[in-house]
């Protein structure tokens, strides 16, 4: 038994943000309060914030096929190091998960190595080549919690709405990438002023509305149920909360970086700025972070993507896409906070209760009887960053050398702690 | 003397009195190049080094003779041929280079940034001769200079530039520098090659040629660059030379002493009529060619001063 004591209680289920203890009885939360706290063995919070450990939807782990990138060994320190209790993982591996006996594979790896809860997401179609879809049923009976073929956007309509009207029979969860495949193919940037100044390859903003309207007409068709990996246009809203009125089964994530950058962060070509979908413009990071606000986004995600130094040192155009966020996912996230944009509790049901909830996970929550996954962590602490001093095998950070404020304190998963900072 | 650069890499780092400079010292070597002896020792002792990963007679050869006539010892690298296809990577051919000790690096490559990037790890001279669709500033220098001797000014000009501007590096040199000086620039050209966004840059955009060329000093005509085209942007070369082709009912609108430029190579009948473009009278096109020439040794006049200078610097820290 640990109680939790002179805490900031951060619960994203009753968006309170309170002064109070906590209880953790072996792996669960017993309970919780304000006042004088129950007897016994006592972490002292000294008034900082104690929240969900946050639920990473859409991690890049390199195994199988690229561990120098990132092995599950390194992905659970970093995710620990960043208040990240568990780790969602994208089947765009190499080679991608998309049979049983690969996922069983990684599953294993995942349960000796990784230190915090590692969940997996299944290939759509195999090898996400778009023609034929997986096994979804098997992969739901070996643990698949959702289905998503990631960037890769299945062109052919007929061949996604088989997948989904199957998907919808199995009760599977699908997650999309909405973009149009045509307009996008080789865009390194958004069309605008800015693209166009530096020559760069670039696909309009309305593709990714494009795609989210296919996207929706197949959810109408087929009922299956569905999300959408990373909205970042302001002019893929409206549809978005059409569908919702509507009562369609349709939630939708952004990365952090969509939240917290724009398109004129690249700058002189800085290739650790390249992402997929591209860096927005400033009003579309605006109008993220208030749909994020009002919850017509669910899910906020570190699109953990690493990738390795020759990868990146490549002229802009031809070097590779994604960024790292597990250790960066939460201080970059508290920018928010501190801009006065969002408070914690709207943070943490971005970051920890929707995610849970909309893959069935019983964590996500300060509430009782739930796992004790948690964070302890200072909001104000202020440091630099140094993409050295990440855990992560990959460093391709943006905030390379961002003053940061927000500091891990503390990561407990199942109420074992996991990390010390 | 003012000229500050480290490398040129392109128009937008340039301050106007930058580019005067530049233009000023061109203009004293077009002088040298129409002379008998056209030698001089600028550039005596150091080593320029042509890097070209993509295709070029016209830019290479000029940036070569330019080298060659202040003296340098010049080596053309022909880098399609070389290890890039064996795989190398842009930095580690750089680093190859650098350890020659080059002193000029003059290069063009098929992708926006990629001569920046080389720039930074290489301790010599960098010359951008043309990156992706992003800039290429000695056409633009060029293009300024040939402008400047044939209207006696460089602002407050109307000038037209007409065509491929989506897919043109030598368009965004040109727009930036010709904004720099205070001309008025306008885009001409179907909408599926001239991007909007340029609007916010303060050029005006027209996709009628009558009305785009209207009253302009400068006519600048741009080549369609149908190899970095993915097909499906105009329906074809006939109907392009009839809408947006450069001819003389098209050239009426313009004033009546406008000049018209294009920066080679040219399709004869797409973009531009071939009577206009050997009309001695309105073509300034062999003119430019002559002027590259000049710019090109400016330009590398230019960066080499300022790197004997930090070279000199270094050295006095050093004793």
């Amino acid at each position: 038994m640990t109680i939790f004591t002179n805490a900031r209680l951060i619960d994203p289920e009753t968006q309170t943000d309170t002064l109070g203890w906590l209880r953790v009885e072996g792996d669960v939360i017993a309970e919780s309060g304000a006042g004088t706290p129950p007897m016994g063995e006592t972490v002292d919070c000294g008034g900082k914030c104690l929240a969900p450990g946050i639920v990473d939807l859409g991690v890049k782990v390199s195994e199988p096929g690229e561990r120098h990138k990132e092995s599950f060994a390194s992905a659970g320190r970093a995710a620990a190091a960043g208040g990240v209790t568990t780790i969602v993982t994208r089947p765009d591996t190499l080679s991608a998960i998309d049979t049983p006996e690969v996922l069983e594979f990684v599953q294993r790896r995942a349960a000796s190595d990784a230190i915090i809860k590692v969940k997996h997401l299944s290939a759509l179609t195999k090898g996400r080549e778009g023609r034929e879809m997986v096994e979804i049923g098997f992969m739901r009976d070996a643990g698949a919690v959702a289905f998503t073929d990631c960037d890769h956007v299945i062109e052919n309509t007929k061949v996604l709405q088989r997948a989904l009207t199957y998907a919808k029979s199995c009760g599977a969860l699908v997650i999309g990438h909405p973009q149009e495949p045509g307009l996008s193919k080789g865009a390194a940037a958004t069309s605008g002023k800015f693209a166009a100044l530096r020559g760069l390859p670039a696909v309009s903003p309305m593709a990714e509305r494009m795609g989210l309207d296919r996207d929706l007409t197949l959810i109408e068709m087929t009922g299956v149920s569905y999300h959408f990996d990373q909205i970042t246009t302001a002019r893929a809203l409206p549809a978005l909360e059409r569908a919702k009125q509507n009562g369609f089964d349709v939630t939708a994530g952004v990365s952090i970086h969509h939240l917290t950058l724009n398109e004129l962060d690249v700058g002189d070509y800085r290739t650790f700025f390249k992402v997929k979908p591209p860096l927005r413009s400033e009003d579309d990071r605006l109008a993220m972070v208030e749909a994020v606000a009002s919850g017509l986004i669910d899910v906020i995600s570190s699109m953990h993507t690493p990738q390795d130094e020759e990868s990146k040192r490549l002229p802009f155009e031809e070097a590779a896409s994604g960024a790292v966020g597990l250790e960066t996912l939460l201080p970059a996230a508290l920018r928010l906070y501190h801009a006065g944009q969002l408070t914690l509790p709207e943070l943490f049901r971005a970051m920890a209760l929707n995610p849970a909830k909309r893959l069935g996970l019983a964590s996500g929550r300060l509430t009782e009887g739930a796992p004790a996954d948690l964070v302890l962590f200072d909001p104000d602490a202020p440091f630099v960053l140094d993409r050295f001093k990440l855990r992560s095998k990959s460093k391709n950070t943006p905030f390379d050398g961002a003053r940061m404020q927000g500091i891990v304190k503390g990561t407990w998963v199942d109420g074992m702690r996991v990390f010390d900072g | 003397m003012a000229f500050r650069q480290k490398h040129l890499l392109g128009i937008e780092p340039l301050h106007p009195d930058e580019i005067t400079t530049v233009l000023d010292v061109a203009e004293r070597y077009v002088d040298l190049n129409r002379q008998a002896d056209k030698h001089s020792d600028a550039l005596k002792g150091l080593t320029q080094i042509n890097m070209f990963f993509e295709n070029s007679t016209r830019t290479q050869s000029s940036f070569e003779l330019a080298g060659k006539r202040l003296g340098a010892d010049v080596m053309n690298m022909a880098m399609q041929a070389s290890s890039i296809k064996k795989g190398e990577t842009l930095i580690d051919t750089a680093l190859t280079l650098n350890a020659m000790h080059p002193d000029l690096l003059v290069v063009r490559h098929p992708h926006s940034g990629a001569v920046d990037l080389l720039a930074q790890k290489v301790n010599c001279a960098v010359l951008n001769a043309g990156d992706g669709k992003h800039e290429h500033p000695t056409q633009a220098l060029l293009d300024a200079l040939t402008i400047r001797r044939a209207k006696g000014r460089l602002h407050r000009l109307n000038i037209a530039i007409c065509g491929d501007i989506a897919h043109s590096r030598v368009a965004r040199s040109n727009l930036m520098l010709l904004g720099k000086m205070e001309n008025r620039v306008r885009l001409v050209g179907p909408p599926t090659l001239v991007p909007q966004q340029f609007r916010e840059f303060g050029c005006e955009i027209y996709d009628d040629m009558a009305e785009g060329l209207k009253d302009v000093d400068v006519v600048m005509m741009l080549r369609l660059q149908k190899e970095r085209m993915d097909g499906g942007f105009i329906p074809s070369e006939r109907e392009y030379f009839y809408r947006y082709g450069l001819d003389a009912d098209k050239l009426a609108h313009a004033k009546p002493d406008a000049i018209v430029m294009h920066p080679g190579p040219m399709n004869r009948g797409v973009e531009i009529d071939g009577t206009i473009a050997d009309d001695i009278n309105r073509s300034v096109i062999q003119e430019q060619v002559e002027m590259g020439v000049a710019v090109r040794m400016a330009a590398m006049d230019l960066l080499a001063r300022n790197l004997k200078a930090s070279r000199e610097e270094a050295n006095g820290v050093m004793v």
